[in-house]
């Protein structure tokens, strides 16, 4: 029968696995930045810019499973990354106050960061819970006013700074950690994707009540893939804490979640890979845009200010939604970010 | 004797103030083809919905045959929601064509097989060794499937790219691969030309015995219906006004008053 | 309880919900006809309180005293044309995508809105005091032991007056008539002769007027603005309009002083309660009720 060699059979040359490839790829990606900055070869500022960018990958990988991948309009993200970044800084910082350096201070600093995704899985569970079942704007709305509820709540906590939020945070973030969270966000989300489960989410995006009527339970993907993303989040706000060293709950509002929603769609509504590429690609936009404005500043004879990077971040926006609705990549992924067994039922990108 | 499948206890629904469905009774025995007509507006598909559990009935009762070690009860599947009610054994096919549009044909019957699918988000997480047998195995049904309904080459194109007649050929695929004990078809041969319309009445026909299926079908195409159904109801403004062999309900004045009275149908 | 629900506070609530009906008559309006929630809204607001504020300066360097009728038109005038421009530009091209990439347009378009402001060196991204005593000079009277302004005076009635004249244009003129048509069947009312697309201008010229209005009157009172101002008015008054029922312009007004009265005397209990309670009352009724006080059951069709 034909349907029996799939590729699982066949025998498949370790270097030709994807997954192989991948990780390789990751682990030379790291030797070749790790290499350079031990060797002080590596602007640390430029450094710190990569780190960034891969944390945004986390945020926006995440993101893209709820709005991209479900079909579902989340806009309290950031909120969910909140309750990550304050649970793990509260208890490296406040609770345990632990020094920056020392196998058993990261052990524990790890454990905060899964902590934090779990808190963050646990706030996105209570949240989505009664309100996933609302159609697009209104979910997009009411996610806003949770994300708002969340920063309006720490803010109001003394025993977590409160609007003054958390200085001093261990610099747990390395290159390193960061790296590793991220292949391992992306993997776990593309295994989801690729299943039974990441099925039963695209088949809500495409049509619920079809999908309902076909013996997808509706309300239990959209819960459990809004859960998921919020875990993810959560991670995502934990790593970045432990990499800025300060959080406080405005680092955490609308205009943050707006930040990664642009990554999601000018990337590719329902591609991961998509959203990789705009993670880091708008986040190293935003600094040379920022660089270049502070040029051209000092070089003109009026003002220019910071605000004009959102002003052209605001027009790309709004350009892509108009001429590539569904952002550059679509849904095509990279190839070596499709397992074999479903590589021609995927579509692949350039 | 024949076994009742479905058993539909006087109901009745109302929208808002509007009822759609009065006092409606039905008992569908094992095996057979029934079929329901009535001119627009007159309730059929709100019968399906209630069946599927869209709604939820105003008044009375839905009943379903199950089957536990080895002994037959009905179960009230009146208050059920809709993906319950599939994985009971009750499949559904809709008037507009209801197809995941952007996803491939295989991907399209893989969903309708999903909630047989034994793993959990740990194992496809891991991608272990359950979740690949698992997928394995979905995807070989899925397969055998799709070359019944002569779809296989089709597999890897997305729906949306499928000419008409294949999306129907489609969706009856993606609800049979619910596993059903009975199918619903929400007006199968809307669209079609003759020759087609022949050839999905020998589907249908087919697919009850391959599959051994029961089968209550909405149709406009009076043809098509005397055809195949051994039982028909008709129905007008919620209420069921005849029923009966083909031959009966042909002859019945109230039939051909609620058709020809108002409108004529092909 | 006396301290809380006193004279003062039901002063304020008008106040405040007279502000929030203006800005959410806009939302109802166009979410009615097009089912956009269009972030931008409250963005057209700030656009009206900055021209309010370049109208005041520009008399005030000329040593003029600025007419407040005019004024008040300039905002209106200055509300509708970016309401006008960004429909044209920016929602109109999406019309028939999915509803969500218009919906990501308008928050595109409300970030380019706040940036572009603050970016432009006239107008900046700080707080700028609004010349309120160059527009009208105060007067404060007294009742009791609450205190009224002539400023809160003028914000209440310029509302109540434009919400008097929205209500004649919505209910008795023809383009009214055209636009609750469109609102309920856009189908229909195009076969029935309705150039659609005129009437979302239109609607969009009304809704971005009121905000604009609203702008100013912000300004007089609370003399305070900057870029950023409209992003919580326009969450508020959105909450507002959902709250009356989206799509019901009396549902719009009931639920902004509703919303209003909560917030001040939230307010008056805690200030946590006071900023979070527009935000708990829009999920309560999104779960609860979702079609809002005055709105419409719709339901899906399968």
């Amino acid at each position: 029968m034909k349907g029996k060699e799939t590729v699982q059979n066949k025998k498949i040359p370790l270097f030709k696995k994807r997954d192989f490839q991948l990780l390789v790829g990751t682990v030379i990606f790291w030797a070749i930045f790790y290499t350079l900055t031990k060797f002080g070869m590596m602007n640390l500022y430029w450094m710190h810019i990569i780190n960034v960018s891969l944390i945004y990958v986390i945020l926006t990988t995440s993101l893209n499973l709820i709005n991209g991948f479900s079909g579902q309009f989340s806009i309290g993200h950031m909120g969910f990354a909140a309750v990550g970044a304050y649970t793990s800084a509260t208890l490296t910082t406040i609770v345990w106050n632990l020094p920056s350096h020392g196998v058993g201070p990261f052990s524990l600093f790890i454990l905060s960061v899964i902590l934090g995704g779990i808190a963050a899985a646990f706030i996105g569970f209570l949240i989505g819970l009664p309100t996933l079942r609302l159609r697009g704007d209104y979910l997009a709305i009411v996610t806003l006013a949770f994300g708002e509820i969340i920063r309006v709540t720490i803010n109001s906590i003394k025993f977590v700074g409160g609007p003054r939020g958390i200085p001093g945070i261990p610099r747990f973030s390395s290159f390193t950690v960061i790296v590793i969270f991220t292949f391992l966000s992306v993997i776990v989300l593309r295994n989801i994707i690729y299943s039974s489960i990441g099925r039963a989410l695209l088949s809500i995006r495409e049509d619920e009540v079809a999908s309902e009527l076909v013996g997808v339970h509706t309300t239990y993907y959209k819960v459990l893939g809004f859960t998921v993303g919020a875990f993810f989040a959560g991670i995502g706000g934990a790593l970045l804490a432990h990499l800025i060293q300060y959080i406080n709950p405005l680092q955490f509002g609308f205009m943050a979640t707006i930040y990664v929603l642009i990554m999601v769609y000018i990337g590719g509504v329902g591609s991961l890979s998509g959203s990789i590429v705009a993670a880091i690609g708008i986040t190293f936009l935003s600094e040379g845009l920022r660089l270049g404005l502070d040029k051209l500043d000092q070089v003109t004879p009026f003002h220019v200010g910071p605000e004009w990077r959102m002003v052209i971040f605001s027009v790309l926006l709004v350009a892509t939604m108009l001429y590539k609705t569904n952002g550059l990549m679509g849904d095509m992924e990279f190839k070596v970010l499709i397992p074999e067994e479903e590589d021609e039922n995927a579509k692949h990108g350039a | 004797m024949q076994n009742t499948v479905l058993k539909i206890d006087h109901v009745t629904h109302y929208f808002g103030g509007l009822r759609a469905v009065s006092d409606f009774n039905m008992e569908l025995p094992e095996g057979a083809i029934w079929g329901l007509i009535g001119p627009n507006g007159a309730g059929k598909t709100t019968i399906f919905n209630l069946i599927t559990g869209v709604y939820i009935p105003t008044k009375g009762k839905i009943y379903f045959r199950q089957e536990r070690k080895g002994e037959f009860y009905m179960e009230d599947i009146t208050r059920y929601k809709p993906h319950t009610i599939v994985s009971k054994g009750i499949a559904r096919t809709f008037q507009n064509l209801r197809i995941f549009p952007n996803l491939t044909v295989l991907d399209n019957i893989r969903i309708a097989e999903h909630f047989r699918v034994k793993y959990s988000l740990y194992d496809a997480v891991m991608r272990n060794k359950k979740f690949k047998e698992e997928e394995e195995k979905i995807k070989e049904e899925a397969m055998n499937l799709l070359k019944l309904f002569n779809l296989h080459s089709r597999t890897y194109t997305l729906a949306k790219g499928l000419p008409y007649g294949e999306l129907r050929r489609l969706e009856i695929a993606r609800a049979l691969a619910t596993h059903p004990k009975l199918l619903l078809l929400d007006e199968p041969a809307a669209g079609m030309n003759p020759k087609e319309t022949q050839e999905l009445m020998d589907m249908i026909l087919w697919i009850r015995k391959e599959f051994n299926l029961t089968i209550f079908l909405i149709e406009h195409h009076m043809k098509f219906v005397m055809g195949i159904c051994e039982h028909i109801k008709v129905m007008d403004f919620g209420e069921t006004i005849a029923e009966g062999t083909p031959q009966e309900v042909s002859n019945n004045p109230r039939v051909i008053e609620a058709y020809l009275g108002r409108k004529k149908y092909a | 309880m006396g301290s809380i629900f006193n004279l003062q506070q039901i002063i304020n609530g008008i106040q405040i919900g007279s502000i929030y009906a203006l800005i959410s008559i806009g939302y109802t309006l166009v979410y009615g006809i097009i089912q956009l929630i269009n972030f931008a809204h409250g963005d057209f607001y700030m656009v009206g309180a900055y021209a309010a504020y370049f109208a005041v300066m520009f008399s005030a360097a000329r040593k003029e005293h600025p007419n407040v009728l005019i004024v008040l038109l300039i905002s209106m005038t200055a509300g509708a044309i970016v309401a006008f421009l960004s429909n044209r530009i920016a929602y109109r091209p999406l019309r028939y995508k999915p509803r969500l990439s218009a919906l990501i347009t308008a928050i595109g378009v409300s970030m380019f809105l706040e940036y572009t402001s603050s970016a432009i060196p006239a107008i900046g991204p700080s707080y700028r005091a609004f010349p309120q005593s160059a527009l009208i000079p105060e007067h404060t009277y007294k009742i009791g032991h609450a205190i009224l302004s002539n400023y809160q005076i003028v914000n209440v009635s310029v509302a109540v007056v434009l919400m008097v004249v929205l209500t004649y244009i919505v209910q008795y003129t023809r383009i009214g008539m055209a636009m609750r048509a469109s609102a309920q069947d856009k189908d229909a009312a195009r076969l029935m002769g309705i150039d659609i697309e005129y009437i979302i201008d239109f609607t969009f010229i009304i809704g971005g007027a009121l905000a604009g209005a609203a702008g100013l009157l912000t300004g007089i009172t609370y003399p305070r603005i900057n870029p950023y101002m409209g992003i919580i008015p326009g969450l508020k008054a959105f909450i507002a309009a959902v709250l009356g029922g989206i799509g019901s312009v009396p549902g719009a007004m009931l639920g902004s002083y509703i919303l209003g009265f909560s917030e001040v005397f939230g307010m008056a209990i805690n200030s946590i309660l006071g900023e979070g309670i527009a935000y708990a009352i829009l999920i309560l009724v999104l779960i609860f009720l979702p079609q809002g006080l005055l709105g419409k059951k719709t339901g899906e069709k399968v």
